[in-house]
């Protein structure tokens, strides 16, 4: 293999793992940020792998080409219907946030197989799906001599747009009004529902966009990645991009770039075997490291953190 | 106002069971599946014979350890999510250690199996514990992270260690090691039944007295609900902290070692973390993490699980829906504030009907 | 006269059984500033929440410019021009104090935030009310009369005419005390209309045209401040007269209990404590003086041992304990009132009995190799709860819920059964009533009439005035002087407080 062909492979490989944590990731981001700790975002990407697989084996004959695409919004609206439960019982019910979103990693693989036998005769998992989300070559870009063949010759389409939709919710986030309530309901509910702005609107806002992303990642992860659905489809990734959140330290940002660090940590796992000084590194030390690395990462330079002021509490409005 | 509370702690978790139950019935009833014949098949499958009772007790074992771990923690102010990798570690820990000292008598091999376990899972939820108290470092994170660590270390080492090649699985241990005796097994019609049970009882009475009767239960308790009180009463927070999480992930780690020497008698390759971990949580949250109560709840979910797989043998229905029970039951406890406003407005109701009859 | 901006008529508010606000009325005219005098409990936040929309009133009307009107959030007040600031600020300690200021009705340029025009809006208003705020810094970087300010601007930005203060003067410095007398006055010449609720009597002398008196949910008088002496107002707020003074035995105040030299202690990297002498004798209470965040707090926990020392010498009895840990230290006889007492002298899920052993548990006979003597544990609680009249069904029951009066007398009770040599207390009153404070009171002069040393550091002149044998005054982490208490002016104090150094000699 040659160093450029390499490249292309690490980057590409990269992305291609990155692309369901950064959704997931920003998904946790949008939660955290006003206030809904979001430790269920595992269950979500279940339910979006689930449903986007569904979608894409019942439709691909009359859609097309466009099937997978459809199917990542689709996984998306499933995952934001599914996050509904932890909406609800987080800021209507006062439940806490933990217990609320380990329900949802409970019940979302319960679920999703007992929905699968019912559809696929009883098997635990789905038939492999015939229409996935091809690699791309960009045109134009990927005649850039050395940078267009590493990064925009057969790599991850959904993986940029991952990349340009963390560059949005930043903008949202910190640039739009609504961005600075929703901000400000995870850090000072009271504070916010003096000036009238309504905690429980912005809480629901950013649970449900949670739920919509981490559907979504769950979708990527399944039309890129395994290409249909079992229990093992979705395995860790939910919580791994909850790691990337806290490392890129609540910030859209810096969720995308553990997520992409994350991703490379993962395609190292595989790929280091063409790469001429860690090819003799055993491969469990990559699978290892996203996660050895977050805690490391946490010890050093976070330490208490600095999740938003009001992540994690319940609030309670005065009659 | 007392008593109020204490019926609420019953009542609740059972208003929430109930409640599991219909939402599970209605998922079968959307799907065309009988609810009735399903449930009666679950129960029979849990507890018809002599068999099915073995396999539930066996089942419930790991899930009352675990469970007890995951509470210990959590009095402490805690959230030990780390149950899987602190089980499976003492799962590992107990089977490298028999299958290396092979050549002791059985009853060394089994205590020093459960010790080591026991240890591992310790030493697993100590990380963590450490890493809280003294550089505050979230332990959802943390023992989220070591979950993986520890399966795919378990799994690098199983395969590169204690598995034949070409194996995903280690050899098993001698049986004079293992926990399933020939007693047991003439008793209970060959289930998997096994001693560890016995020790998990044990294990549930011994955390009653060790919260309510103890002086480091007190610490524990007192750190876990107001950390600045216990630092100004003189208590040793960090201390206890990590005190509290040896212990859990002690329960863990025996849980793993007892299946491992009990159940399953080997250890093999697996995908992902074992549920068993996660499923201790629901055990211990259902409850309340009251240790006696945890009896209890271990038993409906070990149930579920075993008579579960009986609702696929004799209907069409997946075996799933009880996934979906038991994840609602949580959920239902999760939002016990929705169950307290229904019960104050019942209650009052009642209390004005009582007047006016009174009058 | 000047037209009624404020109506409430007949105002009732209800929580469960129990009355807030029992038919209350009042009115606001015009560039007023009115005072709502009580003490804590009485109601007059249950009344202002009211005003300002959180709370809805369970009977009777409120007017606005002679409207009727019904508020259903805090923005429906805001809409009819009523700004409150509470006593807690309600500030976002990680935005800037420009983003604190237009969140919720933020001007808006395609979609985005506009800040330049927030910022030229903000800058004008600051202009034309002489409000000295930095826009750009974070709300957790600036001092607390600044966030006061900040409070201030969010009202003035949303065009507010009436403005609610809640203790607005609890956390400041005396100088800020007198900028903000002076942003009352600016405001109320520029025709806004001002209540501020507060149980500190000069303030009002000073600044209220006005004072309505609330005492248990009812209003019992509504006066002009220049024709009422503060005396008068005292006790009408309290509903008897109050004992202003404890007795004071001869004792023994010759023996040193507690030496402290050349203390230095630091929170987060800065000095909060310099080079600090103090000692106190048996018998003698001794009380500091100072303006909260002068080092009081540091001061406190590192004699507890809560907190690092970074040189000097704590001695207790002669002996040195600079530095040791907690439990050393009580067992060196030394026991702490806390000024916090929910989240740190207290356990609250625990029961009474519990929290009453939070310090010796561990000893026999509650003790014994690790195991738990409940019976014992109880039975002392119960013993404990009769002797210091803490009032509740059972000592077995949560110490949550209890008033907050009782919850301090069982720390009280803790502290004062432990038979200290020293006893430190920080704040030992704040929010109890004034019957459990003169009890509280009692109990510490009692101690420093059986021979203990005292070390009382309180936010409340008054207290210290009351109680101590000697006053010293901190401030910026050092005594600033030594004063008699019984031959002190206010005035004399304040400068002190304010950092000026005693000049005439001693």
């Amino acid at each position: 293999m040659s160093f450029t062909t390499l490249l292309m492979t690490l980057v590409s490989s990269t992305l291609v793992y990155a692309a369901p944590l950064i959704f997931t990731a920003l998904g946790g981001t949008f939660s955290e940020r006003s206030g809904i700790v979001n430790v269920g975002l595992e269950g979500m990407m279940v339910v979006g792998a689930f449903s986007s697989i569904v979608f894409t084996l019942d439709f691909d004959k009359t859609l097309g080409n466009a099937t997978p695409w459809l199917a990542i919004l689709v996984g998306g609206a499933f995952g934001l219907l599914f996050s509904l439960l932890h909406a609800v019982a987080t800021i209507n019910f006062r439940a806490d946030h933990i217990i609320s979103g380990t329900v949802l990693n409970l019940l979302a693989p319960g679920l999703c197989v007992f929905l699968t036998r019912i559809f696929y005769s009883g098997k635990g998992q789905t038939p492999v799906i015939s229409q996935g989300l091809d690699k791309v070559t960009f045109p134009g870009l990927s005649k850039i001599p050395f940078f267009g063949e590493v990064l925009f010759t057969r790599t991850s389409l959904i993986a940029y747009l991952a990349i340009l939709i963390s560059i949005v919710s930043w903008y949202f986030l910190y640039r739009t009004n609504i961005g600075l309530r929703l901000r400000s309901v995870g850090e000072n509910p009271v504070a916010a529902d003096t000036l009238g702005i309504n905690v429980y609107k912005y809480r629901y806002m950013g649970v449900l966009i949670s739920g919509f992303l981490g559907g979504m990642g769950g979708a990527v992860m399944a039309l890129t990645i395994t290409l249909n659905f079992s229990t093992n489809t979705i395995s860790g990734q939910g919580f791994m991009a909850l790691a990337a959140m806290i490392f890129g330290k609540w910030h859209p940002i810096g969720a995308m770039g553990a997520a992409v660090f994350f991703g490379l940590a993962q395609s190292l796992s595989i790929t280091s075997a063409y790469i001429p000084l860690l090819s003799h590194v055993d491969s469990v030390w990559f699978q290892i490291a996203p996660y050895l690395i977050t805690i490391i990462v946490l010890v050093i330079f976070l330490g208490k953190a600095v999740a938003p002021a009001a992540d994690g509490t319940n609030y309670i409005k005065n009659k | 106002m007392e008593t109020g509370k204490n019926k609420n702690a019953i009542i609740i978790p059972l208003l929430a069971v109930l409640s599991g139950f219909i939402v599970g019935a209605i998922l079968m009833l959307i799907f065309g599946y009988n609810p009735i014949q399903n449930y009666g098949s679950l129960f029979t499958g849990a507890f018809g014979d002599i068999f099915s009772i073995g396999e539930t007790l066996r089942n419930m074992t790991p899930l009352l350890l675990t469970g007890l771990g995951f509470a210990v923690a959590d009095k402490a102010g805690f959230f030990n999510i780390g149950g899987p990798g602190q089980y499976l570690m003492g799962w590992f820990g107990a089977i490298v250690f028999v299958l290396h000292f092979k050549a002791l008598p059985g009853i060394v091999l089994i205590i020093g199996a459960i010790l080591v376990g026991g240890l591992c899972g310790s030493i697993w939820s100590g990380i963590a514990g450490y890493l809280r108290a003294y550089f505050g470092t979230s332990e959802v994170i943390t023992t989220i992270m070591l979950n993986y660590i520890s399966l795919y270390y378990v799994n690098y080492a199983i395969k590169a260690w204690l598995a034949p090649k070409g194996s995903d699985s280690s050899p098993s241990i001698p049986s004079k090691a293992s926990l399933n005796t020939a007693f047991l097994q003439h008793l209970t019609n060959n289930s998997t039944f096994h001693w560890g049970f016995f020790i998990a009882l044990f294990c549930a009475f011994a955390v009653w007295f060790y919260f309510n009767k103890t002086k480091s239960g007190f610490e524990i308790r007192g750190v876990g609900l107001n950390p600045s009180a216990s630092r100004y009463a003189g208590m040793d927070v960090k201390k206890t902290i990590i005190v509290a999480m040896l212990i859990s992930g002690l329960l863990a780690g025996v849980a793993g070692a007892l299946d491992g020497i009990g159940n399953y008698q080997n250890i093999s390759v697996s995908n992902s973390t074992p549920s068993v971990g996660f499923d201790g949580m629901a055990v211990a949250l259902l409850a309340s993490e009251n240790p006696i109560g945890m009896m209890f709840s271990a038993l409906l979910f070990s149930a579920l699980q075993i008579g579960g797989l009986s609702i696929s043998v004799f209907s069409t229905t997946p075996s799933e829906i009880v996934n979906v029970v038991m994840a609602s039951i949580i959920f239902f406890v999760a939002i016990r504030y929705a169950f307290e406003i229904l019960l104050a407005k019942g209650i009052i109701k009642k209390s004005n009907k009582s007047k006016e009859e009174n009058n | 006269m000047a037209k009624d901006v404020v109506e409430m008529r007949h105002i009732t508010k209800q929580f469960g059984n129990f009355k807030a606000n029992d038919d209350i009325s009042l009115t606001l005219h015009q560039g007023e500033i009115l005072a709502l005098l009580g003490e804590n409990g009485a109601g007059k936040s249950t009344l202002m929440g009211m005003l300002s929309g959180l709370l809805k009133p369970t009977a009777g009307q409120i007017l606005i410019d002679g409207k009727e009107v019904e508020m259903d959030s805090p923005r429906d007040a805001k809409n009819l021009g009523i700004g409150m600031v509470h006593q807690h600020f309600m500030l976002i300690p990680a935005f800037s104090v420009l983003e604190n200021i237009i969140l919720g009705d933020e001007p808006l340029k395609q979609g985005r935030i506009d800040y330049k025009q927030a910022e030229k809006d903000i800058t004008a208003l600051a202009e034309k009310y002489h409000l000295d705020i930095n826009l750009k810094a974070k709300v957790a970087d600036i001092t607390v009369g600044m966030q006061q300010r900040v409070e201030i601007m969010k009202a003035l930005y949303r065009k507010a005419n009436v403005f609610i203060f809640d203790e607005p003067t609890a956390a400041l410095t005396p100088q800020e005390i007198e900028q903000l007398m002076k942003i009352f006055r600016t405001l109320a010449a520029e025709n806004k209309s001002i209540i501020f609720i507060t149980h500190k009597l000069k303030e009002i002398k000073e600044a209220a045209d006005r004072c309505i008196i609330i005492r248990a949910g009812k209003v019992i008088d509504d006066v002009m401040v220049a024709d009422v002496a503060e005396e008068k107002m005292a006790e009408m707020m309290v509903g008897r007269k109050v004992r202003t003074t404890v007795d004071k035995e001869p004792v023994d105040q010759t023996k040193t209990v507690l030496e402290v030299s050349g203390l230095n202690v630091e929170k987060d990297g800065l000095a909060a404590v310099k080079n600090l002498n103090l000692t106190v004798h048996t018998g003698e209470i001794v009380g500091v003086a100072g303006v909260d965040g002068n080092g009081q707090s540091e001061l406190i926990d590192a004699l507890t041992g809560l907190r690092k020392i970074k040189s000097g010498s704590v001695k207790v009895n002669g002996k040195e304990y600079a530095n040791h840990s907690v439990r050393e230290i009580t067992e060196a006889k030394v026991a702490y009132i806390p000024e916090d007492r929910q989240t740190v002298g207290l356990i609250l899920p625990m029961t009474i009995a519990e929290n009453l052993v939070l310090k010796n548990y561990y000893h026999a006979p509650y003790n014994k190799q690790g195991i738990l003597n409940y019976n014992k544990i109880n039975a002392d609680g119960r013993q404990l709860v009769k002797d210091f009249d803490i009032r509740s069904q059972s000592e077995k029951e949560a110490v949550g819920s209890l008033s907050g009066g009782n919850q301090q007398k069982v720390i009280v009770a803790r502290e004062i059964a432990s038979q200290p040599d020293l006893l430190i207390a920080a704040n030992p009153t704040r929010g109890v009533d004034v019957g459990a404070i003169e009890y509280i009171h009692e109990k510490i002069n009692a101690e420093r009439n059986a021979g203990k040393a005292v070390l009382l550091i309180s936010f409340e002149l008054d207290e210290i005035l009351k109680l101590s044998d000697r006053v010293v005054v901190m401030h910026a982490g050092e005594i600033v002087g030594e004063i008699d208490p019984n031959h002190t002016s206010a005035e004399e104090l304040g400068l002190m407080m304010a950092g000026q150094k005693k000049t005439a000699a001693k």
